[in-house]
């Protein structure tokens, strides 16, 4: 019924062509790195105790961002205030903010000589350190309570609006309320909200070699990464590697039990109730400036520092934002067709999407960069300098990292196309041809751009795989940022800082809105 | 067995399997025939439908048209389907949502682009060419869909619950719509409904569905006058 | 000479022009960076040679070693500068290094002697930190006192390795107990001198791991009288920094020129005012004023090269146990 032979065959072909290099992707390089590193290397109690941290602050991290995040998406989900929707977009953007430049904002408020330092000592008291623990975790809930809120906002505007009619009309009192509607919502949510971040916390590398302070703030990723770099001891990166890739999955099997998140824009513009909200105004806007301001200052620390600053920018941040961009423009190329072509071949298929869509999502969350990136590097090196391919290689690594994302958002979409018209297009007979130039992707369009443009913000600021490639002369902004950072010249970071997120953004934006076109529909 | 000239389609001893719902069918529809399909939900109304328009094959017999079997793709069956809901692509323009209704890439000749402005204008929408589904009301979105049917004359009209979401008087207007382009055409028409006054508006005879069985097609005040236990069970107490 | 992709190409502005003969050295970021021996070795040594000098950071001084690994017989580079003693075992034991030997005037302590690698610099670690700040004139002293240290990783850092052999040199198998005391003195490790210097100067910790000659830096370039060392009763770890040229060279003979341009006058005057490190080889000019005097030989504490490489796997085992806890 779907089609000639020919285009069956293609589509397996195709769709059995992606996966396997997905595959070969987590599998693979880390087999390539134990081959090179002739077997695995043993383990030291140092090694031991990094896998320890690693598991240790993923589950703190995760547990923080997510408690925290319950009592501000309360908030945000009932009281209606000016810059509301500003602010629940803001939460977005942590997601796509380059962590370096997270790093440094937090720095700058939270360090040794930030704000809260100075403060402090203004008032007699020590400094505030934030190097090892304390500072891994501190960032981790940066990033990820903007993104646990957002899962929970999800969950209030999933909740109908009878129900809370029902609620009130039986007399609830807030703890009934609670029962009633809010646990029943959470115990939905935040399993997968959980396992997600915990997942994310526990490849954590760029914060730990920025604020870890040592050993004892030592990530697997980071301690692949020293391996690699520092000791070229390959047997030792393999070994770790496969720890990483190991605990990765059996976290990954955790997330098959529970509902994940949707990534995407949901409109989550409208109030969803308004019970309490009146009577609780106070303590919620108290979560709410408390949520507000952690996110905020640290970036509007950045953005003061180095505003100034941009224009007497030396000029290889030129050229390093052209290969930047270069990088993130063909990430997205290559992400976007892989993904497409993906979602396409298994447009037909009678699996149950949802089981595919978090089967290679979680798969490509339990993948290592860093081991990709050295695996890919030892395949090449035998051929050529894997430093002349440094641009190329990352490219594609930072496409197949983004791939579950692009995934997440383009199976479903394409799935709804095939399942709402369909049926139509084979009663009206049009060919395969018109299908899809007229009809399929003009309708995609809309989540295509919203996830091209989140590969290329995230392509933009990866400071992973080019941190393992970087040879002195491959110039990327995230690397000219963590080598000023390095020689501590923090008014220049912060300038590069903002050009980097400036054209992160950007690039955002453009594809989003080349997506969403000039009209809504 | 001879089909005489008036039955054209005919499903012959056929079974048709959806996951674990199977369902019989064995009847012949007549040239110009209305039938309304009616049935508890659940019966196999939908399943009817797909089987004759091709979505699904039967497992055992045939579904014939004219005598000979139909084509496996429901594309190449002679037959316009107009669905409960996503009837029109919403990226293409009334004009173009109906002109794929005669040539799927939507490039028409002089004549067949005649042919198209008529029937929108005989729905009552030539202003609306150029407009978007979004942009028109449900009823309107309805006539679209007629229109199509219209412009491609096919001898059999397939109908699963097309004017559901309407309010009364509009369903009227749409089943009036209806039966004046099936007088132009002269073809015949499945309708399934769960709305007893429109199936007896619409039909002259009613194929009862229920428990995996397609009944055979029966005058439809006959039937409802003396309800069998499957149909007095669906239609209750109502006259 | 720079090999690389074709998109690279189009956006790196590359300076090397086809005819010119090309000298690729790796060296630590601080050597090359706008106030260090760089610019003037380079203007200095184009002016003789005519050639093009292209002088690479590649992280810090152990970092060089693991990117010469990496990188094995199909490196581009050609010499490669910043190595110290406690790294020429591991070195050699590549088999990359061609050896070649150097005749000059040295005044590094107790001589030089070895065939593969040719010294340029030397000098003390010490702790550096704010005049006026309690001072401590030991490691135990430091060990128990409050003050924040920023010191580096020893697997990239070649001050960072030196500290490491420091407290074995000093305390040999009470090294692991001085690093679990230490511990808690701690505010980062840095993979670099450059990072940990950055912190000191930015006020993030008190002291830093760095030379005895960098105040020196501060009196005599800033006029700054603010900083000192810690002058401690074991003794100094000395480093002896060195160069090496590559066997797989395609300049064997401009590596060498520059070799024997390193300890000449010219370079070697350089060094002090720059590198902020004694010279090698005695200038002419002398030390400048503020300069601090050497270390008699019995507070001068080093490991020969082969030790250190004996020592330096147990020693990091021991320094990365108290620092995980």
């Amino acid at each position: 019924m779907a089609g000639s032979v020919i285009a069956i065959s293609l589509r397996l072909i195709f769709g059995g062509a992606v996966i396997t290099a997905l595959l070969t992707f987590s599998f693979g390089t880390a087999a390539v790195v134990a081959l090179r590193g002739h077997g695995f290397g043993p383990l030291l109690p140092t090694d031991l105790s990094a896998i320890r941290f690693t598991l240790w602050q993923a589950l703190v991290s995760a547990f923080l961002s997510v408690s925290v995040a319950i009592p501000v998406a309360r908030a945000l989900s009932r009281q209606s205030f000016f810059g509301r929707r500003a602010l629940i977009t803001l939460l977005g953007a942590p997601f796509i903010l380059p962590v370096l430049v997270g790093v440094l904002g937090l720095l700058s408020v939270f360090g040794r000589s930030g704000w809260i330092s100075e403060l402090l000592l203004f008032f007699g008291l020590g400094r505030l350190s934030i190097y090892g623990a304390s500072g891994v975790i501190l960032a981790h809930v940066f990033f990820n309570l903007p993104l646990a809120t957002r899962f929970i906002l999800q969950g209030w505007s999933g909740v109908p609006a009878e129900r809370f009619r029902l609620t009130d009309s039986l007399g609830a009192n807030s703890w009934s309320r609670f029962l009633l509607i809010e646990w029943p919502m959470l115990r939905g949510v935040l399993p997968g909200a959980f396992v997600l971040i915990f997942l994310l916390c526990l490849t954590s590398f760029t914060v730990a070699l920025a604020v870890g302070g040592g050993p004892k703030g030592t990530t697997i990723e980071l301690a692949i990464y020293q391996a690699f770099r520092f000791e070229f001891n390959l047997g030792k990166a393999a070994s770790l590697a496969t720890i990483q890739f190991g605990l990765c999955g059996i976290v990954a099997l955790l997330a098959f039990l529970v509902p994940l998140p949707k990534v995407g824009d949901i409109g989550l513009d409208r109030l969803a109730h308004q019970f309490g909200a009146r009577k609780h105004r106070r303590l919620d806007i108290i979560w709410i400036s408390g949520a507000a301001g952690f996110l905020i200052l640290p970036l509007s620390a950045i953005l003061f520092r180095g505003l100034g600053g941009i224009l007497s920018l030396p000029g290889q941040v030129f050229s390093a934002s052209i290969t930047s961009l270069l990088i993130a423009l063909i990430s997205t190329g290559v992400c976007i067709f892989l993904a497409l072509g993906l979602s396409l071949s298994i447009a037909y298929s009678r699996l149950n999407t949802q089981k595919i869509v978090e089967g290679i999502s979680v798969l490509g969350l339990s993948t290592s960069p860093l081991v990709v990136g050295t695996g890919l590097f030892l395949m090449i090196f035998p051929f050529v300098n894997p430093a002349s391919l440094a641009i190329p290689v990352t490219a594609f690594v930072n496409a197949m990292m983004a791939m579950p994302f692009a995934l997440r958002v383009l199976i479903p979409a394409v799935r709804d196309i095939y399942n709402e018209y369909l049926h139509l297009r084979l009663s009206l007979n049009m060919g395969r041809g018109i299908w899809l130039m007229r009809i399929v992707f003009p309708r995609l369009r809309r989540p295509v751009g919203f996830s091209a443009g989140l590969v290329a913000a995230l392509s933009m600021g990866d400071f992973g795989v080019i941190a393992l490639f970087a040879s002195p002369d491959l110039q990327t902004l995230p690397l000219i940022l963590y080598r000023l950072m390095g020689s501590y010249q923090m008014d220049q970071a912060a300038a590069v800082s903002v050009v980097l997120v400036a054209q992160s953004l950007f690039l955002f934006w453009i594809f989003d809105r080349g997506g969403r076109g000039h009209t809504e529909s | 067995m001879i089909a005489g000239d008036e039955d054209i389609l005919n499903l012959k001893q056929t079974c048709f399997r959806q996951g674990k719902f199977a369902l019989t069918a064995n009847f012949e529809v007549s040239k110009g025939a209305r039938i309304a399909i009616i049935g508890p939900s659940g019966g196999g109304k939908s399943t009817l439908l797909h089987g004759i328009s091709g979505f699904l094959k039967p497992t055992t017999g045939q579904v014939l048209w004219e005598g000979e079997p139909m084509s496996d793709h429901p594309g190449e069956r002679p037959l316009s389907i107009l669905f409960q809901d996503h009837n029109l692509f919403p990226h293409l323009c009334v004009a173009d949502n109906i002109a794929v209704g005669i040539n799927p890439n939507m490039r028409l000749s002089e004549e067949q682009i005649l042919l198209a402005k008529n029937a929108l204008d005989q729905v009552g929408l030539s202003e609306k060419a150029a407009d978007f589904p979004r942009d028109l009301s449900g009823g309107q979105r309805g006539r679209v869909g007629l229109a199509r049917i219209l412009l491609r004359k096919r001898p059999l009209i397939l109908l699963d619950e097309p004017f559901s979401a309407l309010g009364p008087a509009l369903k009227d207007e749409m089943l009036e719509l209806l039966s004046q382009i099936l007088d132009l055409t002269e073809a015949s028409a499945l309708m399934v409904t769960h709305d007893t006054n429109d199936a007896i508006r619409f039909g002259d005879q009613a194929i009862l569905v229920a428990e995996g069985l397609a009944h055979e097609p029966q005058e439809i005040q006959s039937l409802f006058s003396n309800p069998p236990p499957a149909l007095k069970e669906y239609i209750g107490d109502r006259a | 000479m720079r090999s690389l992709s074709l998109f690279a190409g189009l956006f790196l502005t590359s300076a090397a022009v086809a005819d010119t003969p090309v000298l690729t050295v790796y060296t630590y970021d601080s050597f090359i960076s706008d106030w260090g021996p760089g610019p003037a070795v380079e203007a200095a040594f184009e002016a003789q040679c005519s050639c093009d000098l292209q002088m690479i950071g590649a992280g810090d001084g152990a970092e060089l070693l693991s990117r010469v690994k990496l990188e094995g017989t199909r490196s581009e580079a050609d010499i490669i500068l910043g190595l110290d003693t406690n790294l020429m075992a591991d070195a050699m034991k590549t088999d990359l290094f061609e050896p070649v030997s150097i005749v000059a005037d040295y005044a590094v302590p107790n001589g030089w002697n070895n065939k593969f690698f040719t010294p340029f610099d030397w000098g003390y670690f010490a702790f550096v930190q704010n005049v006026g700040l309690e001072t401590v004139s030991n490691f135990r002293e430091l060990a128990d006192s409050d003050l924040k240290i920023v010191i580096q990783d020893p697997r990239s850092s070649t001050p960072g390795l030196g500290l490491l052999m420091w407290v074995k040199a000093a305390y040999g198998a009470d090294a692991k107990k001085i690093w679990n005391d230490l511990n808690d003195n701690i505010v980062t490790v840095t993979a670099g001198w450059s990072e940990a210097y950055g912190m000191f100067l930015e006020g993030e910790a008190d002291m830093v791991l760095s030379y005895t000659t960098s105040p020196a830096y501060h009196i005599i370039a800033e006029q700054d009288n603010s900083k000192t060392f810690a002058a401690f009763d074991e003794g100094h770890y000395m480093q002896v920094e060195v160069a090496g040229k590559l066997r797989s060279t395609d300049q064997p003979i401009l590596a060498d020129q520059f070799l024997k341009f390193m300890v000449s006058d010219v370079f070697q005057d350089i060094i002090p005012t720059t590198n902020w490190m004694f010279p090698a080889v005695t200038p002419t000019g002398g030390l400048p004023d503020g300069f601090p005097k050497a270390l008699s030989a019995k507070k001068s504490l080093i490991f020969s090269p082969s030790d250190a490489a004996l020592l330096r796997e147990d020693a990091l085992l021991e320094w990365q146990a108290a620092l995980s806890q």
